[in-house]
């Protein structure tokens, strides 16, 4: 690349980052105002201050954020963990087994992973009433998994496809029973799918807002996207604005953290060496 | 060790198509069996078959006196090196080597021993805490044949193992596995389509055409007396030439002119209306440069030289013929399925490097009739084959490798002491 190119592919990368950054810094710079100085037509806070965080975490707000940050994690940590272990099952049989049917459940996992949730909320609000799976933590995993395992299942599958069959049998003559050889071999090399898919899992659990709010009721199972929505100003007359504003940092936090810790482990190309090359 | 015994095995796929169709083999205990034959003919199925990793329709593949039809590959303690070696990416060389005895259980120390010692037949020492992605393919090669020697296997099984290398690494890697399986004493099945491979590593070697053995015999018996006409175009680079032929009294007349046979083979020929004359390139020479005492045992003839190659150390020269237009589209058709292309009939003579023979010149050549053979166009069937004689230079063969073993262990043990001793104990 000449010297020229260089500059007009940063020029855009810039471009692009501030585009897709700047609501984020507006967020975060809104959470560091004080309620006053919400709308006072800066970008910048007037006066940096921690009321917001302090509101969330220790005061009015807490009650309401705290449980709701911590049901956040349960559900979607295992919302991640059984999706994520179904689909590898799932995906491996896809990937290398021949029955029949299985096109019919690919079409059904994109079906599903396309279907509008919003219309499925209502009939699953009295279902779930019914059966007493209403505002618990299983009664949103549930619906979780159902967002989860379909995308998982399809990069997953598309994972295993890439891993030379021969792997395997090398295995299975190395004196590995079928099982040793998913273990042992299988599951290292796709391990990198088997991460990206956790994150994509994740983030799709954790950012879900229509079941949340619909399904639960008190802070026994709420997420915190459905927590935010209920915050309130300190009187009926204050905008809750800075409260959301940090507590939506807050809640970036984790998925920040996650993908730093993980993208080391998205390493394509972990099979580079298995073969000839 | 063991003998691997085969008797009418059959592989149909889903379709009905018999990628293999009764083949019955025997490999003797610690022999070196060659499968080979065009693509498609069904040699690493069979290979598959005796491994496990493809279901027999119907026979028994017997190995170790034990018939093991329905056991899984574990089951069956093979090894096997992949043609695209199948090393374990997230395993370091040792691991990887290591891999099938931890899958055995075995002790850490014992491990340690044994992964040391295949590495230092290998070479391997210097790279094994190494990951197979920063090796060469030569280094990866040694690798999978590491990870096949480390366990007391029955049989080793290659699939290929050369065909990714390139043409240099590949003749060093010949006469190692060469070595490797003499002094382990090993039984050893190995598939390849490439004959130089076939021919030197072989005890034996089995050339399957569609799925059914065509001959089994040592590389010699399968180059001087071949069954048909498949198999005596296969053996052989360059090619044996089949120029059409009709037969008058005990003389064959052929393109370049009259063949004469001795009483017996003339008799076996007789009583078709044409037939194929086999004679390999290097049956033919320059006229000129021919002994006169050798002369009077062949036929001299002249023909117009196409085309000259001189290569040092010896040198083809190509000469068209006509042919009847069915042998020409039986010898196309043969070319295709021996995988070569060949488009025009032209007979490849092997002459003398110093020869002046020029191209596009009429030159005078002369032809060893002895050694020719004479196959039924129709059948494909050699109809001068002497059985024993080819039989006499199997039973060479298998003398040779039984002195060969001998001598490669009795001199492994001294070269390396106590490491081919291990070898040779774990090989037993």
């Amino acid at each position: 690349m000449s010297t020229k190119q260089k500059t007009w592919w940063w020029i855009g990368g810039v471009l692009i980052v501030v585009y897709c950054l700047f609501p984020i810094a507006w967020i975060l710079s809104l959470s560091f105002k004080t309620t006053a100085d919400l709308a006072n037509k800066q970008f910048l806070p007037s006066a940096w201050t921690w009321e917001n965080y302090t509101t969330i975490l220790t005061g009015t707000a807490s009650d309401l954020f705290l449980p709701a940050l911590r049901n956040s994690f349960g559900i979607c940590l295992i919302a991640t963990f059984i999706s994520c272990v179904l689909s590898m099952f799932a995906a491996y049989a896809i990937a290398r087994l021949d029955f029949p049917g299985k096109k019919l459940i690919l079409g059904t996992a994109l079906a599903v992973a396309i279907f509008p949730v919003i219309s499925i909320v209502t009939p699953l609000f009295n279902l779930w009433r019914q059966i007493g799976l209403y505002d618990t933590w299983p009664g949103l995993i549930i619906p979780y998994l159902s967002l989860t395992l379909p995308i998982s299942i399809w990069t997953m599958s598309a994972f295993f496809r890439e891993i030379p069959w021969e792997m395997e049998q090398a295995a299975q003559v190395d004196g590995a029973t079928t099982w040793q050889a998913f273990r042992k071999v299988i599951v290292p090399l796709a391990a990198p799918g088997v991460f990206t898919t956790a994150i994509i899992a994740f983030f799709i659990a954790w950012n879900d807002f229509a079941y949340g709010i619909s399904l639960t009721s008190t802070s026994r199972a709420r997420p915190v996207p459905a927590a935010l929505g209920l915050f309130s100003g300190a009187s009926q007359f204050q905008d809750p604005t800075g409260a959301i504003a940090a507590a939506a940092v807050i809640v970036t936090i984790p998925v920040v953290v996650l993908v730093l810790i993980f993208q080391r482990r998205i390493v394509a190309g972990l099979t580079n060496g298995a073969v000839k090359g | 060790m063991a003998s691997i015994e085969m008797r009418n095995i059959v592989k149909q796929y889903g379709d009905g198509y018999p990628a293999v169709n009764d083949v019955s083999l025997d490999i003797a205990d610690g022999e070196f069996m060659i499968l080979v034959g065009p693509s498609g003919c069904g040699k690493s199925t069979l290979l598959r078959m005796i491994v496990g990793l493809e279901d027999i329709t119907s026979g028994d593949m017997v190995i170790g006196g034990k018939r093991v039809n329905d056991l899984a590959p574990r089951e069956r303690n093979l090894s096997m090196v992949f043609q695209n070696y199948a090393l374990y990416p997230h395993m370091t060389v040792y691991e990887n080597i290591a891999f099938p005895l931890r899958l055995s259980k075995t002790p850490d120390d014992e491990v340690r021993r044994r992964v040391t010692e295949a590495s230092d037949v290998l070479e391997l020492k210097e790279h094994l805490e190494r990951k197979p992605a920063n090796l060469s393919g030569g280094q990866r090669q040694r690798v999978a044949m590491g990870r096949a020697i480390v366990r007391q296997a029955e049989a080793f099984l290659f699939d290929e193992p050369l065909s990714n290398l390139d043409a240099k690494l590949r003749g060093q890697m010949r006469t190692e596995i060469s070595r490797l399986q003499r002094r382990l004493g090993i039984t050893t099945v190995y598939v390849t389509h490439d004959q130089t491979e076939a021919m030197t590593l072989g005890d034996r070697v089995c050339v399957l055409r569609k799925g059914k053995i065509q001959q089994v015999a040592s590389p010699r018996e399968l180059y001087e007396q071949p069954v048909n006409l498949f198999v005596a175009g296969f053996i052989g680079s360059p090619p044996m030439n089949f120029l059409p032929a009709t037969l008058e009294g005990t003389t064959l007349s052929t393109p370049f002119g009259p063949i004469a046979l001795d009483e017996q083979r003339a008799t076996a020929v007789r009583g078709r209306d044409l037939l194929l004359v086999g004679i390999r390139p290097e049956y033919f020479e320059d006229a000129s440069l021919v002994d006169e005492a050798k002369r009077p045992l062949g036929s001299v003839f002249r023909a117009r030289v196409d085309v000259t190659e001189w290569l040092g150390d010896s040198q083809y020269a190509y000469i068209p013929y006509e042919a009847p237009e069915t042998i020409t589209a039986q010898l196309r058709d043969l070319s295709r399925e021996l995988d070569s292309e060949e488009l025009r009939t032209q007979a490849i003579v092997s002459i003398d490097s110093t020869s002046r023979i020029r191209e596009g010149r009429e030159a005078e050549f002369w032809l060893d009739s002895r050694k020719v053979h004479v196959f039924d166009p129709q059948t494909g069937e050699n109809l001068t084959r002497d059985a024993e004689a080819g039989a006499r230079l199997t039973q060479m063969a298998t003398e040779d490798r039984v002195d060969q073993v001998q001598h490669a262990q009795a001199s492994g043990q001294t070269v390396s002491g106590q490491s081919s001793g291990a070898h040779r104990a774990g090989a037993v």
